[in-house]
């Protein structure tokens, strides 16, 4: 039997507001455990939340981001739960008027577009963090991140293939980095995914049973899960087995999801609207004011580079799919670099860099005003491309300016016609072989010995030049 | 006469004249607890050394220069309720769980006291997390009326009245949530308001009903009950439900000109269940009432025979999840067990008497998946029928008057096991609470030696009118001169 997946995503985002969502202590990543606290964060008898105003703009700028309808009346709702990370027992959420709904994204995948329904975007508060120490046997509670503004956006079960929710990922950090209301970094935590997934006999409506993923603590890792998860289902299926509804841990070690918990019905977290907190009303001339906020997103941006610059889509795609690549690539435009080169050399060196040192384009020294100049000596012909990638080491490595790099290292190419003519014969009269090559018709020859010119020169002879006089001097032989 | 049977506007002349010293006050409000709270117990813990010193304190600023007129308050020794947060005096809202538990932080009712340099004596004995209607929830001791020392004083705020009845301090804070202010005071023959929802910051005020919850002041006159509210009402950017609205001159309304005034008098409120005596002595208010120029009509709130179950459901939903913080991990008084669940599980069996457990069950389960429709959300649209009928009866008149309890004080124990006729006690004070409108009970005379209290409710912010009305009766009578022989 041949099944179809059927996938949607739930992801928390966290919101990179200055103070929490209910109180003025700050959301600064990496703090003392438990230093950025107070009576309200901390839920001690008789404190009362007041929502933060900034928190409810930035939901509502990645709400129309990702083409929500915006409420005109939302509120907030207790989830009531035990547990050490949640210090009232019941998280301030939305239940059942959300800020945003009926929202889209759109997703590339082997060139196909695709939208993918957003269900709904909900703003909450954030739990502390647990540590467990198996050694000592106990748990500690870091209650520095209790109280960050977290926005749940939830799919609608659109996607089909592990490669779609993959894309999915990609594109929502996108424009959420893009709205600058999250850095979404998933190591830090600031991005969280859960995946729900099932299979159905290719054709039918009803959705089969479905498990749903945590831990999946990089995109990856969603990428393996479901990939796994797509098998281990359909090989149960096909073996006349059934689905549980579970929940299912990805293992990164053994690389296979493992069960959790079976769930039967839904948990009951007795939801009930917020005393504390009155109900919030969106008018007009504010949602206005939120648009207004809102920058070029990478769907945009890539047409432009499109049809601007003439970039070829899929490089227009790559530049676009992270802020920070395409604000490098934009700032070097703005530097007078030339778009394509410059384009050249993101998509290639720099992205072979950044991936292979697992770095960020925000970490390495090296500004767009560098690479610029950098690609406008070897349009200038004062460094041979050759030359140019010892000169981008440097840069990247190290930073600094192209020309003093250039210059510090004698690494100006040579196009002295007299000096390149002397190194050609002097090249000729070693290689009376390739000569004869040459002439017998083996074209090959002559990359051979501007090979042997370049050595000769260091690398700094310009190889247009070479060519030419090679073929110049060979034909006066 | 004791010192504490003055008007606070005369202590504050006796201060103003130097006839009397804050030391001396606070002196006097101490020893009059050494002579007689053993008998009520109204306090469950005092500030003793901290009073003195701030009292010395304000001799000396007293010493150096006036007090302006309008700082009645200055010096004045206050008793607060023990669910309303006071850092570094321990608020244990008369639960075991809390035993241990100093606050961080003042709340802002008591901020704003502060600011007004009264001193605070001690905290005050109450029903444990404000649920109960006669103070025997307490888990320290019992609260007893000060008129008889075999009944109760009320509840919640049951330490509240008593120590205003007996003349331990002027004046004091409770909270009402279904009239844990108006109840007790009525019992124990003072004056105590219900402020409109918003009226007062709920800041620090340890949660029962977030919904219906208020703070306000408990008194020996209405005057004096006004000058407490005008200190302590008003905006607060640290509770979203409080009001962001002007804070009238509630002084200006004591001008006890209450001719052409409307009175509707609900005939449910006079209805079945009410005490004969209680009755009367309501009815004698009413005729006292139009001697001074107002009009009564009867009038009906329909939908008021479905407070009581209306308000335990949503008092107890939303209690549920505020008394669900109270785990003994951050604060409190752990039990500690071999593992998590068993120590929540330990924490709260032995921390939380069976008032509260029985109330935490109820809400728990009104709010479960399943009955949330029939309970919960049935319950909030009842309420905005009760709230309804206030306001179609505030088109056509100012107040709606009626006795604030169905009874006088009852004997300690009479009531205990039996939570349903415990619970009915509240059924008049109830509906005000769910419409958010304010109102005070202040005494309007005894029935075989007990006070009754008259009720009179407000429209939404209009404590201006209530506090016209109450002037008034109490300027044309005596009621509130007599006081209890201990």
């Amino acid at each position: 039997m041949s099944f179809e997946t059927v996938i949607g995503l739930e992801v928390h985002v966290e919101l990179k507001t200055n103070s929490k969502i209910f109180c003025s202590c700050s959301t600064e990543f990496g703090a003392p455990p438990n230093t950025h606290t107070c009576p309200v964060c901390l839920g001690h008898p008789g404190v009362l939340p007041v929502l933060n105003k900034r928190a409810v703009e930035f939901a509502m700028k990645a709400s129309m981001a990702l083409n929500c309808d915006i409420a005109e009346m939302t509120k907030f709702d207790r989830k009531n739960y035990f547990y050490p990370d949640n210090p009232k027992a019941y998280q301030i959420s939305q239940f059942d008027r959300p800020i945003g709904e009926n929202g889209w994204l759109e997703i590339e995948v082997n060139g196909e577009k695709k939208k993918i329904g957003i269900t709904r975007l909900h703003l909450e508060e954030d739990a502390g963090k647990l540590t467990h120490d198996e050694e000592e046997g106990h748990t500690l509670v870091d209650y520095n991140r209790v109280g960050t503004p977290l926005v749940e956006i939830v799919s609608e079960p659109d996607i089909r293939t592990p490669e779609e929710a993959y894309a999915y990922l990609e594109k929502l950090k996108a424009i959420m980095q893009y709205t600058e209301v999250s850095d979404c970094k998933m190591e830090e935590g600031s991005l969280r995914c859960d995946a729900n997934i099932s299979l159905r006999p290719k054709g039918q409506k009803e959705f089969g049973t479905k498990t749903e993923l945590k831990n999946l603590n990089s995109f990856t890792n969603v990428l393996k899960g479901l990939e796994y998860e797509e098998v281990r289902q359909a090989e149960e299926l096909s073996n006349g087995g059934e689905i549980l509804q579970e929940t299912r841990r990805w293992n990164e070690p053994s690389k296979k999801t493992v069960l959790m918990r079976v769930k039967e019905g839904s948990d009951d977290y007795r939801y009930f609207p917020e005393p504390d907190l009155v109900n919030l009303y969106i008018q007009e001339d504010w949602k206005e004011k939120v648009r207004q906020e809102i920058p070029e997103l990478p769907d945009a941006r890539q047409k432009r580079y499109i049809n601007k610059f003439d970039l070829p889509a899929y490089d227009a795609g790559v530049l676009t799919q992270q802020k920070a690549m395409s604000d490098f690539f934009e700032e070097g435009l703005s530097q007078g670099g030339p778009a394509k080169p410059l384009s050249n050399w993101l998509m290639g060196e720099v992205n072979a860099y950044l991936k292979d040192k697992n770095k960020e384009i925000t970490d390495i020294p090296m500004t767009p005003e560098a690479l610029v100049n950098m690609i406008k000596l070897i349009e200038k012909g004062t460094i041979s491309s050759k030359i140019a990638k010892k000169v981008f080491k440097e840069l990247i490595e190290n930073g600094g300016d192209p020309e003093k790099i250039v210059k510090d290292k004698g690494l100006v190419q040579i196009s002295d016609e007299g000096e390149i003519r002397k190194m050609v014969n002097e090249t000729l009269d070693s290689n009376p072989q390739s000569i004869e090559d040459y002439q017998n018709g083996k074209d090959k020859a002559i990359g051979f010995l501007v090979g042997q010119v370049m050595k000769a020169s260091r690398g700094k002879a310009n190889p247009q030049m070479v060519n030419q006089l090679l073929v110049e001097e060979i034909k006066q032989r | 006469m004791g010192l504490f049977d003055h008007k606070l506007r005369d202590i504050h002349e006796l201060l103003h004249n130097k006839e009397l010293t804050v030391t001396e006050l606070v002196e006097e409000s101490y020893k009059r607890i050494e002579e007689v709270d053993e008998k009520v117990g109204a306090f469950l813990r005092l500030n003793k050394e901290a009073a003195l010193k701030q009292a010395a304190e304000l001799d000396d600023q007293l010493a150096k220069g006036q007090i302006q007129s309008k700082e009645v308050l200055f010096g004045l020794p206050v008793g607060i309720k023990d669910n309303i947060s006071t850092k570094g005096l321990k608020t244990t809202c008369g639960s075991q769980l809390l035993d241990n538990f100093d606050p961080l932080y003042d709340a802002t009712v008591v901020e704003k006291l502060a600011s007004a340099n009264t001193v605070t004596i001690g905290k005050l004995n109450m029903d444990e997390f404000a649920m109960g209607s006669s103070n025997e929830n307490s888990s320290y001791k019992q609260v007893k009326n000060p008129w008889d020392l075999s009944r109760v004083p009320g509840g919640s705020s049951g330490g509240s009245a008593a120590t205003v009845a007996a003349g331990e301090v002027p004046f004091s804070l409770g909270s009402d949530t279904g009239g844990s202010i108006r109840q007790p005071a009525a019992f124990c023959g003072v004056v105590g308001l219900k402020p409109t929802y918003g009226r007062v910051s709920r800041y620090g005020l340890v949660a029962f009903a977030s919904s219906l919850d208020q703070i306000g002041p408990i008194t020996r006159s209405v005057e004096d009950n006004a000058y407490v509210l005008q200190q302590i009402a008003g905006y607060d950017n640290r509770d979203s439900t409080s009001a962001d609205k002007d804070v009238p001159d509630y002084l200006a309304a004591l001008d006890g000109d209450i001719k052409g005034m409307k009175i509707a008098v609900p005939k449910e409120y006079l209805g079945e269940g009410v005490n004969e005596d209680v009755k009367n002595q309501v009815k004698q208010a009413l005729q006292h009432l139009e001697d001074l120029g107002a009009t009564w009509d009867e009038v009906s709130l329909p939908h008021s025979k479905y407070a009581l179950a209306t308000y335990y459901l949503l008092a107890s939903s939303e209690a549920s999840a505020n008394l669900a913080r109270f785990d003994g991990i951050r604060y409190g008084v752990r039990k500690e067990q071999t593992n998590l669940i068993d120590t929540y599980k330990q924490t709260r069996t032995d921390g939380f008497g069976d008032e509260v457990k029985r109330r935490i069950m109820l809400g728990t389960f009104a709010l479960s998946s399943g009955y949330y429709d029939a309970y919960y959300k049935k319950a909030q649209k009842v309420r905005t029928l009760i709230k309804q009928d206030f306001e179609d009866i505030f088109l056509n008149y100012d107040v709606v008057i009626g006795p604030t309890t169905p009874t006088t004080a009852f004997k300690l124990g009479e009531n205990l096991d039996d939570p349903l006729t415990m619970y009915a006690n509240d059924i008049l004070t109830i509906p005000v609470n769910l419409a958010g409108v304010p109102a005070i009970s202040i005494p309007c005379g005894l029935a075989d030696g007990l006070p009754v209290g008259l009720q009179i409710i407000g429209k939404h912010f209009d404590e201006e009118s209530v506090y016209r009305v109450a002037h008034a009766f109490e300027q044309a009578t005596d009621y509130h001169k007599q006081k209890p022989e201990l």
